[in-house]
């Protein structure tokens, strides 16, 4: 079925009682071209543009819980391309500019919402940093604005610009950058690929990956053997897991990363803000909420809960960028874990093992790259060859000596 | 939840005053080793779910590396010791 206005009142006028569901529950077939293991965002969307852009509709999608209980649905809902780096910034345009089409593409409301991504500076050198990246983006052909503090006011008068330590001098602002309904991109990257004749298999956990004279044949899940050409993992924070199935040594650690939410609240944030001497991130759902996130846990953790240092921690630096914030009341918390990498970039590339497909390393910022991760690792798999954009995303790149450090951290996950 | 850590110095301690480095797996290659031995210990982790241990630093009270053994699934904590203690046991095994 394909939604529209027409659809919706028909809908209405018959009582809405002629609603399908919008993707099978299919049993996993004996065998399929491609699976991916992972039914997040990355592994749905490599699902659709295999199907859609690349033809190859014999694919699984295997998901060990069900659709949008992972990282996609525990993210902050944010969506930007403002990188620096040659390797990062082609890639994460592309991402925005799917994102620019997606729900026209995909015929699903994902309520992408271009509201302008502010990143506030608070000292002259912070701001020679953000000029400098504003103009790589610009010369990338990425829009960027360098604003002085009196333009931020105008813009976001609640903001604390008199702080005594860390003054808000201006901010880089990205009008292109905003927020995209998380649960809504899942579902309808779910019922695009399925409409393509994906199947998209929740509950079906891998287990194992099977191997003959060195190429992977299949995997063993709690669903049985399932066999297939070409394997591609999009596992998030549990990469390490499924990787060594395979005996995969890989640069990737797993962290917690928390968000919060908070009563709804008037319209009172129009665009998302992120705080320069810290890491806190806010925006405004369009039910009232506030979302907002700042730092990791700091320690190795597969739990999806987080530590009540970092709650203080975040609401403390939420306050001293917005007071008001402190009369707000937080509604609910929650964890994800991450696959941080060693540089703080992604990786889609092959593995020296044969049919076997590797798209990890998101860190925290995953979600944004959902449709370009999911383009480039399907032109990766269908054609055997690297997207133009992800090709600097290589898995060796740490041993060759080129790695991809936007925030100039060095080899340390959790600083990422 | 691993907010409370027992410093084997200071005795039990918010986590607030401690700052972490992380997997204490890793073991520091000799200079003349070859480049894969350095390319292993710098990016490869074993990235164990479970029990691990990692570098800690008691940044606000004693100042020393510790290692702590947790749960990273859990966030149980069974043990702290002294960084150099660990290392001497290390070195008898």
């Amino acid at each position: 079925m394909r939604y529209s206005a027409y659809s919706i009142i028909k809908q209405a006028l018959s009582g809405n009682r002629l609603w399908q569901p919008a993707w099978r529950e299919p049993e996993p077939k004996p065998h399929y071209d491609v699976i991916i293991v992972g039914g997040g965002g990355h592994g749905l969307s490599t699902a659709y543009y295999l199907a859609k852009e690349f033809g190859i509709t014999n694919v699984a999608v295997l998901e060990k819980g069900y659709i949008g209980s992972g990282n996609v649905g525990r993210n902050t809902t944010i969506i930007r391309s403002n990188y620096l780096l040659e390797g990062n910034n082609p890639f994460y345009e592309l991402s925005l500019q799917l994102w620019e089409g997606l729900e026209q593409d995909f015929n699903y409301n994902a309520m992408v919402s271009q509201r302008g991504v502010m990143n506030l500076f608070h000292s002259d050198g912070q701001r020679d940093a953000y000029a400098r990246r504003g103009n790589g983006m610009r010369m990338h052909g990425v829009d960027a604005e360098l604003l002085d503090r009196e333009q931020v006011r105008r813009m976001m008068p609640y903001l604390n610009f008199d702080h005594a330590r860390f003054p808000i001098l201006g901010g880089l602002y990205q009008p292109r950058g905003g927020t995209v309904r998380h649960d809504a991109v899942a579902w309808g990257y779910a019922r695009g690929a399925n409409q393509r004749g994906v199947d998209v298999i929740q509950h079906c956990e891998v287990t194992g990956i099977r191997r003959e004279n060195g190429r992977v044949v299949g995997v063993e899940t709690n669903r049985g053997f399932i066999g297939c050409g070409k394997l591609a993992l999009a596992a998030a924070g549990n990469t390490t897991t499924v990787g060594r199935m395979a005996d995969l040594d890989l640069p990737i650690e797993t962290h917690v990363l928390q968000a919060f939410v908070s009563e709804g609240l008037k319209p009172a944030i129009d665009n998302v803000i992120t705080y320069g001497a810290g890491h806190f991130y806010i925006s405004q759902s369009d039910k009232g909420g506030l979302v907002f996130g700042a730092e990791l846990d700091f320690y190795s953790s597969y739990a999806q809960r987080g530590n009540l240092q970092t709650v203080e921690h975040t609401l403390e630096e939420g306050v001293t960028m917005i007071p008001g914030l402190s009369r707000a009341k937080v509604l609910r918390a929650w964890g994800g874990v991450m696959d941080m990498s060693m540089d703080g970039s992604p990786i889609i590339d092959r593995t020296p093992i044969d049919n076997l497909y590797l798209n990890c390393g998101w860190c925290y910022g995953g979600f944004k790259a959902t449709p370009a991760s999911g383009f480039c690792f399907a032109h990766l798999l269908a054609k055997d060859e690297p997207h133009h954009v992800a090709r600097f995303l290589r898995l060796d790149r740490f041993e060759r000596g080129y790695m991809i450090d936007e925030s100039g951290k060095g080899p340390q996950p959790n600083l990422h | 939840m691993a907010s409370l850590i027992t410093c084997p110095h200071c005795g039990t301690r918010p986590k607030e005053e401690f700052t972490i480095r992380g997997d204490a797996a890793p073991r520091r290659p000799g200079s003349a080793d070859r480049d894969e031995a350095w390319y292993a210990y710098v990016y490869i982790r074993d990235n164990p779910k479970g029990r691990i241990l990692e570098y800690w630093h008691h940044a606000g009270g004693c100042r020393r590396w510790l290692v702590v053994d947790r749960d990273n699934l859990t966030h149980e904590v069974f043990g702290v010791v002294d960084a150099a203690d660990f290392q001497r046991t290390e070195a008898a095994e």
